[in-house]
């Protein structure tokens, strides 16, 4: 535990990916490998068990530490995190001695799903009595259920490929699946040579990505040259038919099959040795248009998905790149070529289909499109030229993606209240509102986009101008604009003004505005009917 | 017993105040500070008045402007660098007992920084103690903390919730020294932030000097002076000039206040490392805040399971609680049998000289 506990500081106190991936790789190279094995399972995200609930271990930290209830709650309010807080609080018995990683997740955190309240009463008191306050905050993260610490998959995937000095791909597909950490784990995960090179057999290649196109299409020569098509709002993928085997794997070096079952089902009508390039996107039937991302999220967070859970949120694989086609990588080949074998390797289902390219005689048509971007429910448009072929990373000059900006408002910061960790005891997430008849009508919040020192100026700004507190939440008196930037809007009964925004986001402070010129939510209302609502 | 005269004047009028305890009170909030009605003078004034008794020489304690001041003799070299040349200073020993208008008044030591001092305060019977700012740890730069006997404690609670709790301060001046060991062998230079006040003298202590050089900014050079005119040992220690930056690149330890790393300052030491020495280290969140690579918990203010000993020590039992979390401290208290009030200090200061009370963050919702 004292080792995982250093490196769980150590990840938690650098935003560097280079002194994270070092961090790992001493870590991975030197614990014990069960301990190094749960290690991995547990930075990669999986669930190791029934966590105790809040208020109990709340409860059972203000008995340990003899203080009231209140004053618990008053510490975590300025923690900002009620597993730092408790361990915080409870006394350190001096000259602890930490079991194992592996002792305290196999012996003491996962059987408190199956034993009664006192017994986990016990075993909680007990294991905080032999620990020190860094490695209590460390055990109440594993007791959470919620163990996150800045280290993405994909960083985890790195460091261990290069520990194991493999590919990211093979590492990737070695760690993906269901797996019980044992004693066998590492030597597994940290083979040279993989004995079984089947398993390396739905290895992805390396994706090819886009640069936004900012300075116009001027430069991009004659439009014959390009293939256009929507830019879909999903989560990109490749689908690996091989070896009998199916494997849908994500940008994020990550197997997602799990989570859209139907996907892998569609895709044994592929034939055998082809890998193709796509998005997955949440699909609407009725509308035949996508849906928001959002709804896909949801899949995601699932290791597996019920069959039940399908209809819920239908999805649909897009395909718009081959790369490989009966066994043979045809990376090198024209992008003119590779689509025409896209066409003919597979038929069009509601589950797998072909993205449609777009056919236009200028550029002016182009960009006109592009107005329709969002009523269509896709991002933007991809312009990818015809005669290239298909390059690892973000190679210049070949393929452009055009963003559809988001929609701007000036609104008033109306009321505040105080952020969670990082930003505990900060005002950080704000209302806005809109004026409507003289009187400011709250629209949205939005928390991202500011600065520390803005934050950290509006902080000072809120608690000099507060009104009123309901609560943690402090009213404020308007006379700050800001401009926030959405994605889209929606008729929402649910908000006072009728109107709902997604993904809201803080572009700026209008020091320049005064509050009588921010919108009007006839404005918004008029947007809202521009919409088709 | 000896009274100073001329401190206790009758020619000084009653100042205007604004009393907002009970008038038997010997201490009452004014709109200038503490102010003790029977003896007439202030403590820890914020703004000019007659007679001033400084706890410390910290900005938010001591300000520029009083006609005369009154501090512990330990102090008084360091009172003087901040309140200028001009300002009158009566130095009196810890333990020593003077009387002002028939009010007995002593100092005592609070182990915050040199020469701080709790003031005791008797007047027929009746004993009160303002804490000023104090701490228990161990403290090589300063005299230790001295609990007082009182019926009424004014103590300070920058710290006032269970979550502060230290540990032992040579773990981690330890720990500072690791670190420094640790830069050198990648051939960064330390740059660590502490108040230029007593916190910077204290780690200057428990700097291991066989390391390497120990460089002081300006603002700390300064007092680290006044330090050692007081005869307080320090290990060496050179001006963080742009020369030594260059000569000991990599290797050396420098000392600078926290506002120190906004400034162009810090760059010409790069590559370095930031390490911050603050109480409110020990939590994440604020640790993170700061930005600097490592925080390291130390404080010269009291943490909680000290400051309710200390409370017990004095056998107070009336708690007036000042600075900091004071709301927690008064509902804790009363519900713990004592007569307990919570006094609005104003604090803040100067940015560069800001000590750790003024980044007190708020407590939301009901106390």
């Amino acid at each position: 535990m004292k080792r995982f506990t250093a490196l769980y500081f150590e990840l938690d106190e650098t935003t560097r990916t280079s002194e994270k991936i070092a961090a790992l790789g001493r870590y991975f190279r030197e614990a014990p490998p069960l301990d190094a094995a749960w290690a991995i399972f547990i930075v990669s995200g999986r669930k190791i068990g029934k966590a105790v609930s809040s208020r109990l271990l709340r409860q059972w930290a203000a008995e340990a530490s003899g203080y009231p209830d209140w004053l618990v709650d008053q510490c975590y309010r300025v923690v900002g995190d009620l597993s730092e807080t408790i361990s915080l609080l409870v006394p350190t018995v001096a000259d602890t001695n930490a079991p194992s990683l592996h002792e305290i997740v196999e012996e003491r955190v996962r059987p408190l799903g199956s034993i009664t309240q006192d017994s986990q009463r016990e075993v909680i008191l007990g294991t905080w009595s032999q620990l020190n306050t860094d490695e209590r905050l460390v055990f109440h993260k594993l007791l959470s259920g919620n163990f996150r610490v800045g280290v993405s998959k994909q960083l985890l995937i790195r460091a261990l490929a290069e520990v194991a000095d493999v590919s990211s791909a093979v590492m990737a597909h070695r760690l993906a699946g269901q797996w019980m950490p044992d004693e066998t784990t590492m030597d597994r995960l940290l083979a040279r040579h993989d004995p079984a090179a089947v398993a390396d057999s739905g290895t992805p290649y390396p994706f090819m990505l886009a640069h936004a196109l900012h300075d116009g299409t001027s430069s991009l020569g004659a439009i014959a040259d390009w293939l256009i098509e929507w830019k879909w709002d999903g989560i990109r993928a490749q689908l690996i038919r091989r070896a009998g085997q199916i494997t849908l794997w994500s940008r994020g070096d990550e197997v997602v099959s799990g989570a859209f079952p139907e996907i892998i089902q569609a895709a044994s009508a592929l034939p055998e040795g082809t890998v193709l390039d796509g998005e997955i996107v949440a699909w609407n039937d009725e509308t035949s248009k996508p849906e928001p991302f959002i709804r896909l999220q949801r899949r995601l967070n699932r290791q597996t998905v019920e069959m039940t859970f399908w209809p819920e949120v239908p999805v649909t694989f897009i395909a718009f790149d081959a790369l490989e086609i009966d066994g043979a990588d045809v990376r090198d080949r024209s992008l003119v070529e590779r689509r025409a074998m896209l066409e003919t390797s597979f038929p069009t289902t509601s589950t797998l289909r072909k993205s449609t390219p777009l056919h236009y005689e200028t550029w002016d048509e182009v960009l006109h499109i592009m107005e329709e971007a969002r009523s269509r429910g896709v991002e933007g448009i991809m312009l990818k030229r015809l005669a290239s072929p298909y390059q690892p990373g973000r190679p210049t000059g070949l393929w452009w993606k055009l963003k559809v900006e988001p929609y701007t408002m000036d609104a008033v910061m109306i009321a505040a209240e105080p952020g969670r960790g990082r930003r505990a005891g900060l005002l950080t997430d704000y209302t806005f509102g809109v004026w409507d008849n003289g009187s400011l009508v709250p629209i949205t919040k939005a928390y991202s986009g500011l600065t520390d020192v803005e934050i950290v100026e509006i902080d000072r700004f809120a608690r000099r101008h507060t009104t009123g507190r309901h609560g943690p939440v402090h009213t404020i008196e308007p006379l700050m604009v800001f401009e926030i930037g959405f994605e889209a809007i929606q008729l929402s009964p649910r908000h006072k003004s009728g109107i709902a925004l997604r993904f809201p986001q803080i572009l700026r402070i209008r020091k320049d505005k005064k509050p009588a010129e921010a919108d009007r939510l006839e404005t918004m209302q008029e947007l809202l009917r521009s919409m088709g609502y | 017993m000896n009274t100073l005269k001329y401190f206790s004047h009758p020619k000084f009028a009653m100042p205007n105040i604004f009393p907002t305890m009970p008038n038997q009170s010997l201490i009452i909030e004014t709109d200038r500070g503490l102010f003790c009605p029977a003896g007439d003078f202030y403590i820890d004034a914020w703004k000019s008045v007659p007679r001033n008794i400084v706890t410390h020489a910290h900005s938010d304690h001591a300000r520029r402007g009083s006609d005369r001041y009154l501090t512990a003799s330990d102090g008084v070299n360091i009172l003087r660098h901040r309140m200028g040349r001009d300002a009158v200073i009566d130095p009196i020993p810890y333990g020593q007992i003077i009387e002002l208008n028939g009010v007995r008044v002593s100092l005592h030591p609070a182990g915050h920084v040199l020469g701080s001092s709790q003031i005791r305060i008797e007047s027929a019977g009746e004993i009160w103690v303002i804490s000023g700012d104090y701490k228990r740890q161990a403290d090589p730069t300063c005299r230790a903390f001295e609990p007082v006997r009182c019926h009424t404690l004014i103590t300070e609670c920058t710290f006032g919730l269970p979550i502060f709790r230290w540990i032992d301060s040579s773990v981690v001046a330890a720990d500072i020294n690791a670190w420094w060991a640790g830069n050198q062998a990648v051939g960064r230079t330390s740059i660590l932030l502490a108040y230029s006040l007593g916190k910077a003298q204290r780690v200057l202590a428990g700097l291991d000097a066989n390391l390497g050089p120990i460089l002081l900014h300006g603002a700390v050079h300064a007092i680290t002076e006044a330090y050692r005119g007081s005869g307080i040992e320090l290990p060496p220690a050179g001006y963080a000039s742009v020369e030594n930056a260059k000569l000991h690149r990599g290797k050396a330890m420098v000392i600078a206040p926290p506002s120190a790393m906004n400034s162009t300052w810090a760059r010409k030491f790069a590559p370095f490392s930031s390490g911050v020495a603050s109480g409110w280290m020990q939590v994440r969140g604020f640790r993170r805040r700061r930005g600097a690579d490592r925080g390291f918990v130390l404080s010269d203010h009291v943490d909680f399971p000290a400051l309710l000993e200390t409370i017990e020590q004095t056998e107070a039992d009336h708690i007036i609680a000042t600075h900091g979390y004071t709301d927690a401290l008064v509902k804790l208290m009363r519900e713990r049998g004592k007569q307990s009030s919570a006094l609005q200090t104003r604090f803040g200061g100067d940015e560069e000289e800001s000590e750790e009370t003024v980044e007190t963050p708020v407590v939301e919702g009901e106390a």
